[in-house]
């Protein structure tokens, strides 16, 4: 057994999980305050990388001030998107709703590959040097700070909803959108909100990620992977989410151990979460967390 | 069955019998075997790009109308429609190369494969449904693509698998001229069976679990049995479309059934009409020919300077995808009911001019 090995992947696990993490708890976000299925979230970290790629490569920003722009561009895109495209579609039924935003996924996946071409590009070097020494393992710098801006993020997402304003209205509105409405809350403003600080965040963690592995389409594959993160933390459960997409993160790096040196199967370990998602369906549908909806007639 | 409907004078239903005809008035009937004639014709009259068209139309609809079976007629939604497809196909040639089964026949056999692979990956459905239900297809959609480039036995891997020719009594169906009259058969009869299906006891059941489960099941109505079962029906369709694809190909490779497809034939039981037996037809024909009209469209355009420009001719297909995409979405914001409804009120239209109301 070669722990050496399997150490440094479950440290991957770990790192990638938190990233996971971030994303779903965007996705739980949308999911709870607005009850739409976000099928779309992947497109959003697509769609922040490139941008971002684009304001520091063809406009040659400097990095600070190209990432700035690219929060307020993702926070518009949000804005937008749930104002014309959502918005007209509040009491559909369910599979509406979700056949919107897997539209809107192919859409901008294609549009993404049209304007910006299909192969990988890669930021600018940001950091001095590639990989620093922890505990006698080789780490990059890349992944260290994504690790960081992962739990900043959760940090703000917790500071948000625990003590702003804002955040207590979409709370209330999660918890019940009549009762809310007739508080004063605008709910219009909780909705467009919500999408613009889900597509804000994903927007950062695809930077994160596009720094790491560079920018493609393939960033978007991050967006399905939420699916098995989130059913496991349950669908409405921020705490959930972190905690689905740290155990799907190590997952499919145990996945990978097990497959590279027992199994030689290939692609176990982008395929297991699946496995995993089908059993917990089966087993605990409302997942770790999750609330368990009754219905009455 | 039709629901809203517009009869003529003095054509009243006396009986159950004849409120639950396939086709609601004779007239409606007549057209309706006329036009198979007719679509029997379009090899005589049209070269061999409709020919084609027509093949292509015909395996996605039977297909499609499975999943409407389940969407539409069921309210369970899957996003793994494509790889069951995809298992039809593989499993029609796995049949024909090892045991010899002639390929008229392996075809349903290979539904029934599939059939059987659906009722597996719906087994969740019996505990679950709406979203739930919906990312629990699209794990099974990556689950059966995985399978398909690692079961060499079955698929033949990365390389593929060869599929034989339809042959109908001794006679080998090579081209596109005379396997369209396979299709046709194909189609008719899967759509009779289908349009038949929703008269049926168990096709009323389907309805009512998709208007309320829980009333449903207060009915007396076996929730998780019908779920399967509607399972089971939509694969077995999916199975026997893609089934016709692989021997029309002649080849099945396993990159083609992605989730692009899958969307694609929700796409198009969306511009169709959920619910809707002959809009499944429509909305198969609109997404088929979609990206045909959008290829003629730019063709047409490069007259112009900025059609010309390789931004536009590079990005064709990526054009494409968008267009669907985008068809998607407009049509669930501005016609959410389909093409079948659109068509509904064409007909109410010319039928009550110029007193509509």
């Amino acid at each position: 057994m070669n722990f050496e090995l399997l150490f440094q992947l479950l440290l991957n696990g770990l790192i990638v999980g938190t990233l996971y993490g971030v994303v779903a708890m965007c996705f739980v976000l949308i999911y709870k305050s607005t009850q739409i299925v976000n099928f779309a979230q992947g497109e959003f970290l697509l769609i922040g990388a490139w941008v971002c790629y684009a304001f520091l490569v063809e406009m040659h920003m400097p990095f600070w001030l190209g990432f700035l722009f690219t929060l307020l561009f993702m926070m518009a895109f949000g804005i937008v998107l749930q104002m014309v495209v959502l918005r007209p579609m509040i009491g559909e039924p369910i599979i509406s709703v979700i056949m919107v935003t897997i539209g809107l996924s192919i859409f901008f996946q294609a549009a993404t590959k049209w304007i910006f071409g299909a192969t990988t590009a890669t930021y600018p070097q940001v950091f001095e040097t590639r990989s620093v020494n922890l505990l006698g393992m080789q780490i990059e710098t890349a992944y260290i700070m994504s690790f960081v801006i992962s739990l900043f993020i959760m940090a703000g997402f917790y500071w948000f909803f625990k003590y702003s304003k804002l955040g207590l209205a979409m709370r209330a509105t999660a918890f019940d959108q009549q009762v809310a409405q007739s508080l004063g809350i605008s709910v219009k403003t909780v909705f467009a909100m919500s999408w613009a600080i889900s597509a804000l965040v994903s927007g950062v963690a695809g930077i994160v990620i596009g720094m790491v592995n560079g920018v493609s389409s393939a960033l978007s594959v991050i967006g399905i992977k939420v699916f098995p993160a989130v059913i496991l933390g349950g669908l409405d459960s921020i705490i959930g989410a972190i905690v689905g997409g740290v155990i799907i993160g190590l997952l499919e790096n145990t996945a990978e151990f097990v497959d590279g040196q027992y199994l030689h199967w290939g692609n176990l370990f982008s395929i297991a979460p699946f496995y995993v998602l089908i059993i917990i369906l089966c087993i605990k549908p409302y997942g770790l967390f999750g609330t368990k909806d009754i219905e009455r007639i | 069955m039709a629901g809203f409907s517009i009869r003529p004078c003095g054509d009243f239903r006396t009986t159950y019998r004849q409120d639950t005809r396939i086709f609601d008035t004779t007239y409606i009937r007549n057209a309706a075997i006329l036009g198979i004639f007719a679509v029997a014709m379009i090899p005589f009259v049209l070269d061999g790009y409709y020919v084609n068209l027509f093949i292509q139309i015909s395996y996605f609809a039977i297909a499609a109308l499975g999943l409407n079976i389940l969407v539409g007629f069921t309210g369970q939604i899957s996003l793994g429609h494509a790889a069951f497809f995809g298992f039809g196909a593989f499993a029609s040639a796995w049949i024909n190369n090892t045991t010899g089964i002639p390929v008229l026949l392996s075809i349903p056999l290979a539904g029934l494969m599939t059939a059987a692979v659906g009722m597996l990956f719906g087994l969740p459905a019996a505990r679950i449904k709406g979203l739930y239900l919906a990312i629990a297809t699209l794990a099974a959609q990556f689950i059966l693509e995985d399978f398909f480039a690692r079961a060499e036995w079955f698929t033949g891997g990365s390389y593929g698998a060869a599929a034989n020719p339809v042959n109908v009594f001794g006679y080998e169906v090579l081209d596109d001229f005379s396997f369209f009259y396979v299709c046709l058969f194909f189609l008719v009869v899967m759509y009779l069976l289908g349009t038949n299906l929703m008269r049926t006891r168990d096709g009323r059941a389907f309805v009512a679990v998709r208007d309320h489960y829980l009333s449903a099941e207060i009915m007396g109505i076996n929730l998780t049995k019908y779920r399967l079962m509607s399972f089971a029906i939509s694969s077995f369709y999916a199975g026997v479309g893609g089934a016709m694809y692989g021997h029309y190909l002649g080849f099945v490779s396993a990159e083609g059934f992605t989730i692009l497809l899958s969307i694609q034939f929700l796409g198009m039981i969306i511009i169709g009409g959920l619910g809707s037996v002959k809009g499944t037809l429509m909305g198969t024909v609109f997404m088929v020919l979609l990206p045909e009209v959008m290829e003629t469209g730019v063709s047409a355009l490069s007259v112009f300077e900025w059609a010309n420009s390789t931004a536009v001719t590079d990005g064709l297909a990526y054009i494409k995808e968008m267009a669907i995409g985008l068809a998607i979405i407009l049509f669930l914001i501005f016609e959410p009911d389909g093409l079948a409804h659109r068509w509904q009120q064409i007909r109410a239209y010319w039928k009550l001019y110029p007193f509509s109301y």
